[in-house]
Order: structure tokens, then C-alpha cells, then sequence
């Protein structure tokens, strides 16, 4: 895995005085790093080098990550106050093999939501082959009317999504949640990776890391790439809501890394079927917009009135074809939390595949039977509104009062649609520095995905977001997360196979162009059955997460109040 | 460029200046009340503070009240606390243009301000602090920065501010103390002092002073070398044609200026100065009008025309 040479693997292996000293990983919880007090493979190396500095300077150099995030004005916004982004001094591995799962599985699921977003906005094919109810997605907030005739060259509606996903208490991914409207925290990811590479260049050196780099290149070229059809040397622009946003620092550096004009509503000017910027010489034309404003505030034509942040007649232009709004308007009803748990069934439908990373278990409150098991074991399981962010409203089961549990008890009955429950997750820990020790701390995983059209490409990398306080399972900034850098380790060159995903169980409704290669195979003799009038039960397998463990903690994905 | 890009460009330019001319005055006026036995404190502060636009109202101002106002408080508009603020906040705006080390310079000063540290550090080593850092900005923008419109912008911002500030600077000296040493102190804020004793040798001509902080071609704090820098940052943000015409309202207002002062007799400059320096004053609010309505406010294009155009 790395190049370590002879007389660095003959030095000391972990004990305590040492930076990794005395560190143990929980019972319960799968660690990356430590399997009980002894190293993983994977993590060898940078336990050696890490050793090789003692608590002091290992300190030092953390000390030196946020006096440069500072500088560097590396930040985030929590009610109008800028502070650094934590990054703490460890980094998480991923090795090669384990990457390339998740990579098959983050952009099998990428694929899936873009049919799937692309058939409801069209003919809604999935409706009538049963595999999603019709009401799922037009009782969905995100579900935009208008949205429906805009034409999206090579039909990319997600051109960036972020899937949140989590390790189990077998270490197994699991995906916790898509994000296929305006996903952030990507400028994170590309900032962490240069300042750990000067914080610590020696372990650095010791790991063939995949870069992280290109990322501002593959977003410019996949956005170019579905700008409407016809223009030779299209203009993108960063559509931003301006400073005061939490993520203002990533729009400016994505606009900045790409070289592209970061613009403001108010720059813009929708005229005759057209969209123009403002310049110091005149209105220019604009192809291409990646929008990081919500659909609400996108157009107040369309969408809410008072909105300072959009630009009137945005949509029109869209839907005239001279414009390409990314991602595209309405996607917000393929990250809705119930139409998630009908994900793994949309996979298998429109690719004819079994899901390559399966979901948390979750039961819909729509649902009778569901409803009824989740109201009588409430105070074990979280519950969560459908289309949350930021961690509002969240219940966890093991945590809340009495009265905060009847309270719940009665929205749920009331509004079975607002709202989805989960057995609490055991997230995977990963050593974190915490004062002058090492403790186990709770991370997730947030893998970028590209679509330019033609493929799917994930960032190897992602953002490990990290719940700093001590079994805190939050692992969002606005609630004291911090980050990691999360390093994909090159495999050997042709020694990781790419991960073929099992072909869609005999059972499973699949879309009618699928069918056709079904039914020629030699064994499919039958045809498809007619739809079914319900989805497949919801509830999985039972074994993996460890469902009803009692251990109080959840996992709150939102990005800093924006998604 | 974006109209909202080159404002905040404009103003960077503008606000880094002022912190600059700030600290300077600052320096030279609270080292003035330490080492003049018989100055009058309340009016030599009071006149300062005029001269930056502030009425102090009631009470007896001294050196602290314009370490206050001048230097630390952040809410009030002419402090150099608040010029760092405001500079800092046009590049955030503008982030994805200014070059990240004149970000990281910006935004670095702005930090120290916020630790304290202009408190914390004895005031000329704060003044010394503003001014290394605003050279250092400045110098990063010049060097870092393609020289294309936006930097322009930023030149131009710098430029006006300086004549403003001059301006101010050389009215200040004409209420301030008696004739001994009046034009030595303007000198000497205006970072002049070592330039002028090289031109002039020592000599306490009010008349050499005046000429050469208000015509000297090159010293670059002159303002006659400012009015040319700013016309010329106008004409390469809006190229004139050869034979004739300017490059807009700005480009007259500054154009005019400058051959006022090239041209006028320095008798004439020097017996009604105050006035020639608020007719400065408002050469500078003028300009700047006149970019803002011409470059800020963009192209103004009807919002809700439909097939028009």
C-alpha cells in the first residue's frame, strides 16, 4: 500500500506515550482505524509516521490547520458569523477496493434518480407499473409543476449530487440519504486535501492518494457540456445568493477554480427568452447557470414573490431551450426522504439491478402497519421530517422526554406523509484528535458525483464530516462537526476489478424498455406479471445495522442549512 | 467584469487607501501632541477630526477620543478599524476575482483587527502595522492581478481616495498650529518629508511645500500624479477615440481638475487654498459619482421588457 521502506517498518508498533497511545476503539461502533487496540492494515502507515511525531508537534500541526483556515478564510456562516471549518489532523483512509464499491454504488444510484426524475417530469411510466404511488411524488413539496416541459440536453437533471452514506456497526456502506438539489461541502473536500498535504507532507508521501484536483475541470466541462445545444463556446456562470450564505465560500471558490463569473440574481437579466449578465460593457449572453439558490427562490415568477435572490423569467428561458439551469429545477422530489426508501426499488426498475448500496432500513409512517410498529416502539427509533435540513425536527427515540415523544406521537399521526423513522445507526468512528488524546468520534461519508450526459463520475475522495463532541452522532457543522480529509488510496494499476452489480431479482418490476432483454433470456420464459398495486415491503433484512441497539445516537446529514 | 465586481473592486482600492492615510495622519498628528509643549490639544484634535469629517460635538476631545474614533471603533465609518472591515467585506464579495494572496492579505489584516491587536500594539506600531499591510495589499494586487479591468478598478479606487485624502490632509495644516512647522507636519503625513527634503533641501517654504505635494509630476502622493493616474485608468476602462472626446463624465470631472491645477498660477493655487482643496474634495465625490452611475449600476436594462431589444 505504501512505499515504506526498511528501516521505517522496523520502528516502533503502538504503545502508549504516543500520539495513538492508549487509544481504543468502542464496543458497539466499528472503527476504521482500530479493531480493539490493534491497527487495521490499511491504517498502518499512518499510525507509523503519525508515531514518529510526538503529542507536541502532532498539536502544532493541528494548531497550524486552523490558523490557515483562518487565514485563508476557509469558513462557514452559522446565523450571520463566519468561523474556520475544523479539519482535524487525522485523515480517513478508503482503500482502493472498498472506493470502488462505493463509487459503482454512489453512481448507480446517481443513474436511477436521473430516470426516475426524468420519467415523473415525462409520462410517469413508474406510476403506472406500480412501483412508486403517484401521490409519494405529487404530495412531495419538491414536486414542481412548472419544472415539467424544460428540455435538459442529454437529459442531466443531477449534474452534481452528494450521497450521504454511513458505515454500519459491520463497517458495511450504507446510504443515508441523496442530495440531488444543490449538495455542498465540495470546496471543503479540495481545501482540506492542500492544507493536510502541508500539515502533514511526511505520512502524505507515504500514500498514493487519488487527487482531488480535478474536480473544478470536470465540473466546468460537464456543465459546458449540457449547455443548450448550438453554442460553440458556451458561458457558465455560478449562480450564488450572495455573501451572507452559509456556503458563499464554496460558490466563490468553485467560480474562482473554474474561472467562471460568480453572479447574483441581481446581475442577471432574463429578456425575451434569453438570460444575460450585467457587465461594465453591456448585457452578455449566459448558456450555462449552476445555481446554488433553492428552487423557491429561483424565479419569482414561478416560485415565491418576494424573492430578492432569483431572476425574473429565468424559467421561461429555461424552458425556451436558451438556457440550462444545473441541477434542474424540481429535483428536490428525488431527495425527498420518502421517495428514499423507494430507491433501492427505482434501481432495480429503470437499470434492472440489484442496489449496489443498500439502504437504512426505514419505515413509512404512511404506511398502516409501518405506522403502527413505529408509534408503539417510538422511543427506540429516530424519526425524522421528509424533507428536512439542517437536523430540524428530528426526534431520537432513546433521547427524548416523555412529553417530547407524545408530542411526536401526535404530529405523526396527524401528518404520516411529513415524516419517515429509522432504527438509531451506529456510525463508524475514526481517531480524532480531541485536546492533547486520541478518542474514537463518529463520521460520515459525503461521495460528489458529476453527470455530464455519458457518465457518472465520482470524486474519489468525498467529505468525512466528523461529530467532535463525544458520542455525539450529529455530524453537522452548524452543531459542532467538523471535517477530515478522506484519502482514496490508488490500487494497484488493473488489480481492482470493477464491481458488476447482480442483475435485478426475478421479481422485481422493471421498466417496459428492460423487459424486452428479460424475457429473451432462456429462463424468463413468463412475461412480466401487471403492476402490482403496492411497492416491495420497505423493511430489509434485519441482520446489518443492529437495529434496535439501545445506544443513544443518530445521524444528521444536512450541510450547513443548505443541501 | 460584473458591475457589482468592479464596485467592490472601486471601493478595496478605496478603503485600503483610507486605512493608509488614516494611519498616517493619525501618526504624525499624536506624535505632534506629544512633542509640542504649547499646542492646544482640544483644537488640534478637533481640527483633525473636521478635517475627516466627524463634528465632535460636546466634550473636550484628546488624543485617546481619536485613537477611538479614528483608529479602533468599528461602527464608526471613518476609522481604520472599519475601513479594514469594509475592504474586507468588497473581497469577500469579489472573491472569486481578486487573486487569493490579495484575499489572504486582506482577510488577514482584517482578522488581526478583529483579535485586538490594534489595541494591543502601542499605537504607532498599530499605524506602522496598518500601513505595512495596506503597502502589502496593494503591492500583492499590482503584482498578482492581470492588469486588466477589474485591477483598473482597483487603481482607480486607490487613486481618488489619495487625492481626497491629500486634499484633507493639506486643509488640515492650514488650520492646525501656527505658521512654524504647519506645512513640515503635512509633509510628513502625507509620507512626503523624505522626498521633498531631496527635491528642496531643507527649507520651511510654504511655497515649495504646496508645489510639490500639489504638482510634483513625480512623486506618486502628489495629487497632480494622481489626477493623471486617474484619468488614465478611465481612459483604459473606456478607450477614447484619437482625435477627440473623453471617456465619460469621470474623465471630465478629472480631466478638468487636473488642468486647473496644471495650469492655474500657484499664486493663485496657494492664497485661497482651503478652497482649491474642498473644490478637490468634491472633484472626488463627483468622479466618483460619475463611475458609479456609469460602471456600478450597470447597463440599466428594463427589467420586464419582453421581446424588445
Amino acid at each position: 500500500m505504501t512505499g515504506v521502506t526498511q528501516s521505517q517498518s522496523q520502528t516502533q508498533g503502538g504503545t502508549s506515550g504516543q500520539v495513538f497511545g492508549g487509544y481504543r476503539s468502542g464496543t458497539d461502533t466499528f472503527d476504521e482505524m482500530y479493531d480493539g487496540t490493534s491497527c487495521r492494515p490499511d491504517y498502518m502507515g499512518i499510525q507509523r509516521q503519525m508515531q514518529r511525531l510526538s503529542v507536541q508537534e502532532v498539536q502544532a500541526r493541528a494548531d497550524y490547520l486552523g490558523h490557515s483556515y483562518l487565514d485563508q478564510g476557509v469558513t462557514f456562516d452559522i446565523g450571520g458569523q463566519e468561523r474556520p471549518f475544523p479539519i482535524d489532523i487525522v485523515p480517513r483512509l478508503i482503500e482502493a477496493q472498498t472506493w470502488s464499491h462505493v463509487e459503482a454504488g454512489v453512481a448507480q444510484r446517481v443513474r436511477a434518480l436521473e430516470a426516475f426524475l426524468a420519467d415523473i417530469y415525462d409520462e410517469g411510466q413508474v406510476f403506472r407499473d406500480g412501483v412508486i404511488p403517484r401521490r409519494v411524488v405529487t404530495s412531495s413539496p419538491h414536486f414542481l409543476r412548472v419544472a415539467k416541459g424544460i428540455n435538459y440536453p442529454h437529459g442531466v437533471r443531477v449534474h452534481v449530487s452528494g450521497i450521504d452514506l454511513v458505515r454500519d456497526g459491520n463497517g458495511d456502506f450504507r446510504v443515508l440519504e441523496d442530495n440531488v438539489r444543490i449538495p455542498s461541502g465540495v470546496s471543503y473536500v479540495i481545501s482540506n486535501r492542500r492544507a493536510m498535504s502541508t500539515a502533514l507532507p511526511e505520512v502524505f508521501a507515504h500514500h498514493r492518494i487519488r487527487p482531488v484536483s480535478q474536480y473544478p475541470a470536470k465540473l466546468l466541462a460537464s456543465l459546458r457540456a449540457c449547455a443548450p445545444s448550438g453554442v460553440a463556446d458556451p458561458t457558465v456562470v455560478v449562480l450564488t445568493p450572495g455573501a451572507f450564505n452559509a456556503a458563499y465560500f464554496e460558490h466563490a471558490l468553485l467560480a474562482r477554480l473554474m474561472g467562471t463569473r460568480l453572479v447574483e440574481g441581481r446581475d442577471l437579466v432574463a429578456q425575451g427568452g434569453r438570460v444575460l449578465v450585467r457587465t461594465t460593457n453591456g448585457l452578455r449572453p449566459v448558456d450555462v447557470i449552476y445555481r446554488r439558490v433553492d428552487d423557491d427562490f429561483l424565479d419569482p415568477v414561478h416560485f415565491r414573490r418576494d424573492s430578492m435572490l432569483g431572476v425574473p423569467g429565468l424559467l421561461n428561458a429555461a424552458r425556451a431551450g436558451n438556457v440550462t439551469i444545473a441541477n434542474g429545477v424540481g429535483n428536490g422530489v428525488a431527495d425527498d426522504k420518502l421517495t428514499y426508501t423507494y430507491v433501492p426499488d427505482l434501481i432495480r426498475y429503470y437499470l434492472g439491478q440489484e442496489p449496489i448500496l443498500p439502504n437504512v432500513d426505514t419505515w413509512r409512517m404512511e404506511d398502516a402497519e409501518h405506522r403502527a410498529e413505529v408509534l408503539d416502539r417510538l422511543d427506540e427509533l429516530v424519526v425524522k421530517p421528509v424533507d428536512g435540513a439542517g437536523g430540524k425536527g428530528i426526534i431520537i427515540g432513546p433521547r427524548a422526554t416523555k412529553t417530547q415523544l407524545d408530542e411526536m406521537r401526535k404530529r405523526l399521526i396527524a401528518d404520516p406523509r411529513g415524516w419517515i423513522a429509522q432504527p438509531v445507526i451506529q456510525l463508524s468512528t475514526v481517531p480524532t484528535l480531541i485536546g492533547d488524546t486520541m478518542a474514537p468520534r463518529h463520521v460520515d461519508l459525503r461521495p460528489f458525483a458529476i453527470n455530464d450526459g455519458e457518465k457518472v463520475w465520482v470524486l474519489p475522495g468525498g467529505l468525512t464530516r466528523v461529530a467532535l463532541p463525544e458520542g455525539e452522532l450529529i455530524v453537522n457543522s452548524s452543531q459542532g462537526g467538523g471535517s477530515k480529509d478522506t484519502w482514496v488510496l490508488a490500487g494497484d494499476r488493473g488489480a481492482v476489478p470493477e464491481p458488476s452489480p447482480a442483475p435485478a431479482a426475478e421479481d422485481a418490476v422493471v421498466h417496459p424498455s428492460l423487459r424486452a432483454g428479460r424475457s429473451a433470456e432462456p429462463d424468463t420464459t413468463q412475461s412480466q406479471p401487471p403492476p402490482t398495486e403496492s411497492a416491495q415491503p420497505q423493511r430489509q433484512s434485519q441482520s446489518g445495522s443492529g437495529g434496535t441497539q439501545s445506544q443513544s445516537q443518530t445521524v444528521q446529514t444536512s450541510f450547513g442549512g443548505e443541501r | 467584469m460584473l458591475s457589482r465586481i468592479a464596485e467592490a473592486l472601486f471601493w478595496i482600492g478605496r478603503y485600503v487607501e483610507r486605512a493608509e492615510c488614516t494611519a498616517r495622519i493619525l501618526d504624525t498628528y499624536l506624535q505632534l501632541l506629544i512633542e509640542d509643549p504649547v499646542i492646544d490639544e482640544e483644537a488640534t484634535c478637533r481640527s483633525v477630526m473636521a478635517a475627516m469629517g466627524i463634528d465632535y460635538g460636546e466634550g473636550t476631545p484628546d488624543a485617546n477620543a481619536l485613537l477611538q474614533t479614528l483608529l479602533l471603533d468599528r461602527t464608526a465609518a471613518p476609522s481604520i478599524a472599519y475601513a479594514i472591515e469594509t475592504a474586507r467585506e468588497n473581497a469577500r464579495r469579489s472573491r472569486e476575482v481578486v487573486s487569493t494572496e490579495v484575499w489572504e492579505a486582506i482577510n488577514s489584516t482584517y482578522n488581526a483587527v478583529l483579535a485586538g491587536q490594534l489595541q494591543q500594539r502601542r499605537p504607532a506600531d498599530a499605524f506602522r502595522f496598518v500601513r505595512e499591510r495596506a503597502s502589502m495589499i496593494s503591492a500583492l494586487a499590482d503584482s498578482t492581478q492581470s492588469h486588466d479591468d477589474g485591477w483598473q478598478f482597483i487603481v482607480l479606487g486607490r487613486s481618488i481616495e489619495r487625492i481626497d485624502m491629500t486634499a484633507r490632509l493639506i486643509m488640515m495644516g492650514n488650520y492646525v498650529s501656527g505658521p512654524n512647522g504647519a506645512w513640515a507636519l503635512t509633509l510628513r503625513s502625507c509620507g512626503a518629508a523624505h522626498a521633498f527634503t531631496r527635491v528642496y533641501r531643507v527649507t520651511e517654504s510654504p511655497r515649495a511645500a504646496a508645489e510639490f505635494l500639489l504638482l510634483d509630476r513625480l512623486f506618486p502622493r502628489s495629487i497632480s500624479h494622481l489626477l493623471e493616474q486617474a484619468g488614465h485608468c478611465l481612459e483604459e476602462l473606456d478607450p477614447r477615440s484619437r482625435r477627440v472626446g473623453f471617456g465619460g463624465d469621470a474623465a471630465r470631472v478629472i480631466g478638468q481638475a487636473h488642468a486647473r491645477l496644471s495650469y492655474l498660477p500657484l499664486t493663485d493655487l496657494v492664497t485661497d487654498l482651503p478652497r482649491e482643496m474642498e473644490e478637490l474634495q468634491r472633484v472626488c465625490a463627483d468622479a466618483t459619482q460619475a463611475i458609479a452611475k456609469r460602471y456600478f449600476e450597470g447597463v440599466v436594462a428594463p427589467e420586464w421588457l419582453t421581446e424588445a431589444l
